[in-house]
């Protein structure tokens, strides 16, 4: 009994306690929970929210995505030239923002990690309300930071991840990629692969060990398969290796003569820049020339590799020396504000920011399911890839792909590549099912 | 009974530091800090660097490989989410048994030898771990990628009580409260508090003392006829149950593991956290971990825009020259300022910000008070880095 007692301190001491208790849960009224969705802007300005490697294997790409954000920021409020607002079809944008409201913008490093990508992504919902998240190199990163988008209720506009599972197995309702993949990748070069080096061919593949190696693996396996070729053996690297020349040495006595690459950003340039040293591209094995192919190329890679590109092919979203209106107004306006040409990184974060605006110009609303409904089957021109549509069942962008080639004669440190087919959209569309996932409802928070 | 080993000074402290904790996110605003994802962390890399504190601040070992033990809780727990329930209970419960289980592996083998060897082992162990998870042991971590959950998941518990997610992927809830957000960052709080209350009994308590002597001089120790293994053997379990828990608080947050949170630059920051608060104090590992977080987050995230409003009372030119000195240490160069910042504390503080904060108490005390500054409450006993 006489334990119970209780003295004036420790009176004052619970009754403090009891105050402070009471006072948590005002908190929960104060923020976002009181919106009809997710950080639904108030205000005269719009936030949007760019998670980009900034350090790390894909810190080039990062950088350039950054920039192509910052010009469609631009664009969008009608600053600058207009870039490809001019050659998009979809004419709602007025240069007046979106619905009215100033775009403004916050950015996060990702690190190329996804609990560093996940807490950027965080941070900038919960802390700056961004109404969307864009970006993510890597597609590790980009499915980690989908995943917390949906949950969230946020819109998530992939940027360069090439991995199938971001609109196949770990598809989200609120998450769009307009970038291509690997099976689109592999659909498109394996004709080409066997024009170029025969049906009788033993393919050794290093990857990146992740999910984006992974699909890549897969899905070139696939395709050279198909027209013939054989695996010798598929070894993983781990991403950020740096040092390749372990993995490289095994690849000269195993019987293969073809070197897949499924590499990007700084491992691509080191591995190859180490292939073509142990002077691997110079042998002959089986009575051919060996070959080195790398599925996903990249200027900024390309560039970074230098000399040693020449003749290698590979395939891409896009490419700044295209020629059709979108591209050339696209290049303009960027080399003008930088000095330099766009990646295709840049490209495709420049047109998801566009499309996003768009989307949710045309809805009226920044709801990500009303948003999200206006994207879905949405049908387009002018951004640069032909006419592309954001497929409803996977929302997936489908376009033609590019088959690059290095450039033998670069006339500058830009021209490094050279297209070598334009494989049409047909050839490489699929059907959703094929690569399994769910969409599930979308969320647009409480 | 309990209370009456504790003395006033601790209660108080246990107090302050409670109600300071749970009023973070009214305290933390001002600085940009007060919104869940980033109390969140600090909370959980608090409790991270309590259990680090408890190994090195006590018995002087520097263990270069305790991310390893927040990996494997952050995994169990991830797979308690998937095999179980999403109920955070179970999964701190069996993250924190395992992080202990790996702790007394690894402890057994490592704590055979001592000093740098000792933190070459563990950081060995450490790396080993992160390449299993990133590549060998993929089918059970996913690799890189990070493991997730899935809608097809099983959850045993929660079909056997006829809970159904629907078609959405669900989140983890404590009995139907959402562990997102700020009632994710009270789940984190008061198990902080209960863990740094723990901490603190073992702190003031003779097994605490034991360690402390490990610390000071283990051969005499030895030569007393004493074995001094079990008990640094114990210290190394209980900070590696610790980081298990602070792994599985991770996962209750945030469902997702990846290998990263077990590299080597893991290990390295909660290091940097306890030294940076004052390794050996009770309060400074919480302190170290809040400090280099915010860092971590806010930090990184200013970027010109931010810069150039803090500057625009200045001539325009001026605020140009300011801006582009002042962005090499805020956005990707946050490593530099927090560089720099830990360089000035280890040099001219080497108790960490703890010492900083004694030293402040006393000078005041000293200017006011007069001879007041000897009464203050050691609740940093002397703090020595490298010392010994």
């Amino acid at each position: 009994m006489s334990k119970k007692q209780m003295s004036r301190r420790g009176l004052l001491k619970s009754s403090a306690a009891v105050g402070v208790t009471l006072a948590t849960p005002t908190i929960f009224t104060s923020s976002a929970w009181a919106a009809g969705y997710t950080n639904e802007p108030k205000g005269k300005t719009v936030t949007l929210g760019f998670n980009v490697p900034q350090t790390g294997a894909y810190a080039d790409e990062g950088a350039d995505e950054l920039r192509a954000y910052k010009l469609a920021v631009d664009h969008i409020n009608g600053e600058g030239d207009g870039g490809m607002l001019s050659t998009f079809t979809s004419k709602a944008l007025k240069g007046n923002g979106i619905n009215g409201k100033k775009a403004v913008f916050v950015t996060g490093d990702t690190q190329t990690k996804s609990d560093a990508a996940r807490a950027s992504a965080k941070r900038m919902i919960e802390k700056d309300g961004a109404i969307m998240i864009t970006g993510g190199s890597s597609s590790g990163v980009a499915i980690a930071t989908q995943g917390l988008c949906q949950d969230a209720g946020v819109i998530f506009m992939a940027g360069l991840t090439h991995s199938n599972d971001t609109t196949g197995k770990d598809k989200r309702a609120n998450g769009f990629r307009h970038f291509f993949n690997t099976e689109m990748s592999g659909a498109a070069l394996g004709p080409v692969l066997k024009n170029a080096f025969g049906s009788q061919r033993t393919a050794y593949h290093l990857t990146a060990d992740y999910t984006w190696g992974w699909s890549q693996e897969g899905s070139i396996k696939k395709y050279s398969e198909k027209i013939g070729w054989k695996t010798a053996a598929a070894v993983r690297t781990p991403l950020g290796a740096g040092d390749f020349s372990q993995y490289i040495t095994p690849v000269l006595n195993s019987g293969a003569d073809v070197l897949v690459l499924n590499h990007y950003g700084r491992d691509m340039v080191n591995s190859l820049t180490q292939a073509v040293q142990f002077g691997l591209r110079d042998k002959q094995v089986n009575g051919k020339d060996f070959a080195i192919v790398v599925p996903l190329y990249s200027r900024l890679m390309a560039q970074g590799a230098g000399e040693n590109v020449k003749g290698i092919f590979g395939s891409t979203n896009w490419h700044w020396s295209l020629q059709d209106a979108g591209s050339k107004a696209f290049v303009k306006s960027f080399g003008k504000k930088y000095g330099f040409p766009p990646s295709q990184a840049a490209h495709t974060t420049y047109c998801q920011a566009l499309l996003y605006a768009d989307a949710c110009q045309r809805a009226g609303t920044f709801r990500p399911s009303g948003v999200g409904a206006a994207l879905e089957g949405f049908k387009f021109d002018g951004l640069g890839n032909g006419p592309t549509e954001y497929r409803a069942s996977d929302h997936q962008c489908f376009k033609d792909v590019l088959v690059v080639k290095g450039k033998e004669n670069p006339s500058s440190k830009f021209d490094v590549l050279e297209v070598v087919e334009v494989t049409p959209r047909a050839q490489v569309e699929y059907p959703a099912t094929m690569l399994g996932g769910n969409l599930g409802p979308y969320n647009d928070g409480a | 009974m309990r209370n009456s080993s504790m003395s006033k000074n601790d209660l108080i402290l246990l107090f302050c530091f409670s109600a300071a904790i749970l009023a973070g996110p009214i305290i933390l605003a001002p600085i940009g800090a007060g919104y869940p994802d980033l109390l969140q962390k600090f909370a959980i890399f608090g409790i991270f660097a309590l259990g680090f504190n408890i190994l090195f601040g006590l018995t002087g070992y520097l263990s270069f490989g305790h991310a390893a033990f927040l990996g494997a809780g952050s995994y169990t727990a991830v797979w308690t989410f998937k095999l179980l329930s999403m109920n955070p209970l179970p999964a701190i419960l069996l993250a924190t048994l395992m992080g202990g289980l790996f702790a007394a592996l690894i402890g057994f083998i490592c704590l055979r030898r001592s000093g740098i060897y000792f933190s070459i082992l563990t950081l060995a162990f450490a790396q080993m771990s992160y390449n299993l998870a990133y590549s060998v042991l993929t089918p059970i971590t996913n690799g890189e990628t990070g493991l997730q959950l899935r809608q097809a998941d099983p959850r045993i518990l929660d079909a056997a009580l006829g809970r159904d997610y629907g078609a959405v992927l669900p989140s983890s809830d404590f009995f139907g409260i959402d562990m997102t957000g700020y009632p994710g960052f009270y789940f984190c709080a008061v198990i902080l508090i209960a863990c740094f209350f723990f901490s603190m009994r073992i702190f003031r308590s003779p097994f605490g003392m034991m360690l402390r002597a490990v610390k000071s001089n283990q051969n005499r120790m030895n030569y007393t006829g004493l074995n001094t293994r079990p008990y640094a053997l114990a210290a190394f379990i209980i900070s590696g149950m610790y980081a298990g828990l602070a792994g599985g608080l991770l996962a209750v947050t945030d469902p997702l593991a990846g290998a990263e949170r077990m590299q080597w630059t893991a290990s390295g920051e909660v290091v940097l956290m306890t030294i940076l608060g004052g390794s050996g104090t009770l309060l400074g590992p919480v302190i170290g971990a809040g400090a280099i977080k915010y860092f971590e987050n806010i930090f990184s995230s200013f970027n010109e825009g931010i810069l150039m409003k803090a500057f625009d009372f200045l001539p325009e030119s001026l605020q140009h020259i300011m801006v582009s000195i002042s962005s090499l240490f805020v956005g990707e160069g946050w490593h530099l300022t927090l560089g720099a910042l830990f360089m000035l504390i280890v040099i001219f503080l080497p108790g960490g910000l703890m010492e900083g904060f004694n030293r402040l108490r006393t000078w005041l005390g000293n200017r006011t008070g007069g001879g007041d500054g000897g009464a203050v409450p050691d609740t940093a006993p002397a703090p020595s880095v490298g010392g010994d």
